[in-house]
């Protein structure tokens, strides 16, 4: 029992932790109130698509900036969606980076909106790596016979 | 010679005196029988004669008498029997005739002279009806006079031709050498000459008024015989060489515009009174008849009559002029209001629109900044950016709310609220800033207060925090407690609030709000000024407070709005003052209970919406996807598309609502088409747009497309629950933010 209330508490400081830090909004926190006995997986599900979609769409947005003669509307289609997708799951930094890239796509200031991409790609990955680990945390907690403690 | 009887005359051979006798008897015996012929001519001209029987009879005793004398006539010679005999017959009857009239006469003569006496009689009172013919044919000449002379008098409305007017007829009818009118003074103590008959102008003569003669006339409303050589009648240099006229006064009563009372019209003993004199040519023997002086009595009361009407015309003509100029002014007056108030609601329009929608930017973008990358110190200045700015939308908003409550176009939004929130909301609030004062504030729920209760939330709230804040910013130091119970019957007749009669009932309760502060107190007499807009108390402690002083007013009206009463008590400066509001709430009905989403804790796996068929259209996979579990998860039947084809291709009559990501390229484009799908409005599905602003152009945006709603994202399961449920119950939802 003891190794079930600890890896609790970690999971609790952990997700505590990301959400002072401003990876993670209350709409994750929504997202979770979704999850229920008949959508078990509801939140990696939708966290996986968002993986997915975020590394397509990352991987457009570095291809429409290489080019000659740049596609601003393009690209702030791409950014649009990514934005909503992002606030969609609670990503907030991600979705804050998002707004600043859309402003300098509107500005056509090419300096910004790459220096924006690469800042977008760091969020991204922070806040990758952080779900994992907080998926992996909850599936230990989970075959550790507890439960996951719904956030307050 | 035969031997005769008759007596031998005693002069037979007398001739001379036989001839004188016999002619003699002839005249006699004419004159009898002419007599009664004359009679009988005359009594039959003069048919009024009544005794003609008697008339018979006397003529037959002349005839006879003649008849007689003529018989003697023979008697004088030698006469036969025959002869004898006729004279015997005749003397006989004439005896008996004569007889018979002088008996008759006797009883006849009395009657003859009664008959002298009617006439006699008859000719005193012809005399008499002639004398009073006389009079009353003067009396109705008079009369003429006086109709005329008040039908001229009358005549007019103003003073001075009435005056003249008098004058002048008087003069004529009465033909007086003069007439004149003497009116008191401004003083009251003299009499001036105003008016008179000959003279065209008239100097300025004055009598001082309490001469003798003077109060001899004014004490009575008879008109009075004066002496010619009093100061009133000597007006004018003697004409006449003997006898100056007689003069006549009388008094006219003149009513002074400000006594004219309608029940003392009669005696009034600060009356004034003006003087006429009349006086009769001179060098006329001319004497004043009665009839004269009662004519002057009657002309001078009309002439009273007359003046007062004039007064009373000059004063209401003086009113209504007066009542025009007023009318003026007020209408001038109140086409300044209205343009004042046409100003006010224009500049409030402006003020609303321009001041907001800058307002709202600086908010926006505040808010926005707050959430970057900032230093310690950007932040600070940061949130005093925001704070500033919602204190100013804030003011904006009690400004805008308190016109709006005036024009009383201000409705309450009742819904369903949890009142005890309400009470701690509040008190979150205020707790920083009463902890930087060091104010200690406490909160008193009754036991018997209703948790959930129908009302306006917000205002609610509004009020309460107006309340507490306004203790806390008058409090330096002490304590501030809130207490919040439901008012009993008692305890709701108020001394205080005499015209408040609340009355309660099973679905309504009031609820009573006491803010006890102890803080610096106000002045008894100042606090029903605290409720007026603008005004503030003058205390030096309060100079330096912020505050427009519209805060206490707007709460005054909500507090009516929900059918309650405000009111403040305070025991003067120093002691502190508590704050008391009474409101009206109702309570719901048991059966609403367990629907309404008071529950802060959010249902799990209660399906609110078994079975709705519902319809989403996102090109953002992830977003699709969550907004699908979030219906899934209150028990919807979910289809998810991705663009708009495969959105009109999908839906059916049986989608019930369509959530429609409006950040979508083609988004409004989808509702457009599904306008045209379905024509009939209540076979197409609630379309609600997904929007991640909610700003006016994208609200105008949905709106014009035809959507039933629009809500932001993200949104939260509890928040789409409410969602739905407003939508399936109103079919339109357009306020959901």
């Amino acid at each position: 029992m003891d190794s079930v209330v600890l890896l609790q508490r970690q999971l609790v400081d952990y997700t505590a932790q990301l959400f002072n830090e401003g990876f993670l909004d209350d709409q994750f926190n929504q997202l979770q109130q979704l999850q229920d006995e008949s959508n078990p997986d509801f939140v990696v599900e939708v966290v996986t698509l968002f993986f997915e979609d975020s590394e397509r769409l990352l991987n457009e947005l570095a291809k429409a900036l290489e080019q000659q003669s740049i596609d601003y509307r393009k690209i702030d289609a791409h950014v649009h969606q990514l934005k909503g997708s992002s606030s969609s799951i609670g990503a907030q930094r991600v979705q804050k980076v998002c707004i600043a890239f859309r402003n300098y796509c509107e500005e056509r200031n090419i300096e910004g909106c790459q220096k924006c991409l690469q800042q977008v790609k760091n969020e991204y990955s922070l806040v990758k790596t952080k779900l994992e680990t907080l998926f992996k945390l909850e599936q230990q907690v989970l075959s550790a016979g507890g439960s996951i403690p719904w956030p307050m | 010679m035969e031997s005769c009887n008759c007596i031998e005359p005693q002069w037979p051979a007398e001739e001379l005196l036989m001839k004188y006798q016999y002619i003699s008897d002839f005249f006699i015996a004419l004159a009898y029988f002419s007599i009664p012929l004359e009679l009988i001519y005359f009594v039959k001209k003069s048919s009024v004669f009544p005794y003609r029987w008697v008339l018979v009879q006397f003529g037959a005793f002349i005839v006879l008498c003649g008849a007689t004398h003529l018989i003697n006539l023979w008697t004088f010679s030698m006469h036969s029997r025959t002869v004898a005999v006729v004279m015997t017959i005749s003397k006989v009857l004439t005896a008996v005739v004569s007889c018979a009239t002088a008996l008759m006469l006797v009883h006849i003569i009395p009657d003859l002279l009664s008959v002298k006496t009617r006439e006699l009689f008859l000719k005193n009172k012809a005399a008499e009806l002639d004398r009073e013919m006389g009079l009353i044919r003067t009396q109705e000449e008079t009369g003429r006079h006086v109709r005329m002379l008040t039908h001229e008098i009358r005549s007019t409305l103003d003073r001075h031709t009435i005056l003249k007017t008098t004058l002048v007829e008087l003069g004529r009818t009465l033909a007086l050498e003069e007439c004149a009118l003497w009116m008191p003074t401004r003083t009251g103590l003299e009499l001036q000459l105003s008016y008179t008959l000959r003279q065209q102008n008239p100097v300025g003569y004055t009598v001082p008024i309490q001469l003798p003669v003077i109060n001899q006339v004014f004490s009575s409303n008879r008109a009075m015989k004066i002496s010619p050589n009093s100061p009133v009648a000597r007006i004018r240099p003697i004409a006449g060489k003997y006898m100056p006229g007689e003069v006549v006064a009388v008094r006219v009563p003149l009513l002074h515009l400000s006594n004219f009372q309608i029940n003392d019209w009669p005696e009034l003993s600060t009356r004034r009174y003006a003087l006429m004199v009349l006086m009769l040519p001179s060098d006329s023997a001319r004497q004043w008849h009665v009839h004269e002086l009662e004519l002057v009595e009657v002309v001078a009361d009309q002439v009273a009559v007359a003046l007062s009407h004039a007064a009373i015309l000059e004063e209401s003509m003086r009113a209504r002029d007066l009542l025009m100029e007023q009318n003026v002014a007020l209408d001038h007056a109140r086409r300044e209001a209205e343009t004042a108030i046409r100003a006010r609601n224009d500049f409030l329009a402006v003020m609303n629109h321009e001041m907001r929608t800058p307002m709202h930017a600086i908010i926006a973008l505040s808010s926005l900044l707050q959430e970057t990358e900032l230093t310690p110190e950007q932040r600070l200045m940061v949130e005093t950016i925001l704070k500033s700015s919602n204190l100013l939308v804030t003011l904006i908003n009690d400004v805008l709310d308190l016109s709006r409550l005036e024009d009383g176009s201000l409705q309450l939004d009742l819904g369903t609220f949890n009142l005890h929130a309400v009470f701690w909301e509040v008190l979150n609030l205020i707790k920083p800033v009463a902890s930087v004062k060091k104010l200690h504030v406490t909160l008193n729920l009754a036991q018997d207060l209703p948790e959930c209760v129908i009302g306006d939330e917000k205002r609610l709230m509004q009020t309460t925090l107006n309340v507490v804040g306004n203790a806390v910013k008058f409090s330096k130091e002490g304590s501030i407690s809130i207490t919040a119970f439901v008012a009993k019957s008692e305890s709701l007749r108020d001394c205080r609030a005499p015209d408040f009669f609340p009355v309660t009932s099973d679905d309504h309760f009031y609820l009573r709000v006491q803010v006890k502060d102890s803080g610096q107190g106000i002045n008894p007499q100042e606090i029903p000024k605290l409720f007026t807009k603008f005004a503030q108390t003058q205390t030096l402690a309060t100079r330096n407070s912020s505050g427009s002083g519209l805060g206490l007013a707007i709460c005054k009206r909500f507090v009516n709005l929900m059918e309650g009463h405000i009111w403040i008590e305070s025991e003067g400066l120093g002691k502190g003052c508590t704050v008391i509001f009474i409101v009206k709430l109702r309570i719901p009905e048991r059966s609403n209970e367990s629907k309404s989403p008071l529950l802060p804790k959010a249902n799990h796996g209660q399906s609110s919406f078994p079975g709705l068929k519902v319809l989403v259209l996102d090109d953002n996979g992830v977003s699709r996807m969550v907004t699908q579990g979030l219906l899934v998860h209150l028990g919807c039947d979910v289809t998810a598309v991705s663009s708009s084809d495969e959105c009109l291709h999908m839906v059916s009559q049986e989608h019930k609502v369509l959530f429609i990501d409006v950040c979508m390229p083609d988004g409004f484009e989808a509702a457009v088409r599904l306008h045209e799908k379905f024509t009939k409005h209540h076979e197409r599905p609630l379309i609600v747009a997904l929007a991640g602003n909610t700003d006016k152009v994208t609200k105008e945006n949905c709106m014009r497309v035809g959507m039933d709603g629009v809500i932001l994202k993200p949104v939260s399961v509890d928040k789409m629950r409410s969602v739905l449920s407003d939508l399936l119950e109103h079919w339109v939802l357009f306020d959901a933010m």
